[in-house]
């Protein structure tokens, strides 16, 4: 087809529709369909963990993401039961600021890009460092220390939401 | 067009550690390192925290003066 292989087809396709969704997310005025927008940005990045043979994360990121941060971010929007409020309209000279600035930043990007086709292309499915067994055998021989300090960072986020979350201590 | 909701800005936040995330798996399986990765697992696991917090203290705001419009919240007292 056109001179690709599927697998870049599949690539182009989950491309086009993580970026799509990202700019929903931050374009759509309710913020009921940003959250749904982000899950769907997440699924397509976790597409593309699959598809640089990165199993073991892309089942950690949608358990993750999709399971744990969006249900979050949806509780706290109903809590708030928020108002539609029209948001006001920047003026003109930070908006031509901004492009100024955006655009510099997209001609630094691409001159950085020009560059990446000698790297050769990465080799999907050709390498089993992402798989469960592998990445367990680093995390726990390697980085043993910061996973056990990830683990009090966890409990320390989860006793300071709970304490700021509650209502006012006397 | 200004984004003015705080959870909106948090999502933003979410995003750019995914694309953070994404070309840190990319480089991992060029360079056949699974440091890449597991270092994605610890910036995944930092993330939940931020949100965590991040979402309670925006709720606290909520309580006391019944929006989250950033410019709202640019004195810290009253």
């Amino acid at each position: 087809m056109l001179g690709y292989t599927i697998t870049q087809w599949i690539f182009g396709i989950l491309s086009f529709l993580a970026i799509m969704f990202a700019l929903m997310v931050v374009f759509s005025r309710n913020p009921v369909n940003s959250v749904l927008y982000l899950v769907l940005t997440f699924f397509c990045i976790a597409g593309h963990y699959v598809l640089l043979n990165a199993q073991f994360l892309a089942v950690v990121h949608i358990a993750v993401y999709a399971g744990a941060i969006m249900v979050l971010f949806l509780f706290v929007i109903m809590l708030m039961n928020l108002n539609e409020d029209a948001e006001p309209q920047k003026t003109m000279i930070s908006k031509v600021i901004a492009g100024v600035i955006g655009g510099l930043l997209l001609i630094v990007l691409v001159g950085a890009l020009k560059g990446t086709s000698q790297l050769g292309l990465i080799q999907y499915g050709h390498s089993d460092i992402g798989l469960v067994k592998q990445l367990g055998n680093v995390l726990f021989h390697e980085f043993l220390f910061p996973f056990e300090i990830v683990s009090v960072l966890l409990l320390s986020a989860l006793v300071g939401a709970i304490m700021i979350g509650k209502k006012e201590i006397k | 067009m200004a984004r003015r909701n705080t959870i909106i800005l948090f999502m933003c936040i979410e995003l750019m550690l995914n694309a953070v995330n994404l070309l840190l798996v990319a480089f991992s399986v060029l360079h056949k390192d699974p440091s890449g990765q597991v270092f994605v697992f610890f910036i995944m696991a930092v993330a939940a925290a931020e949100v965590a917090v991040g979402l309670a203290i925006l709720t606290m705001i909520y309580r006391n003066i019944k929006s989250i419009d950033t410019d709202l919240l640019g004195n810290l007292k009253n």
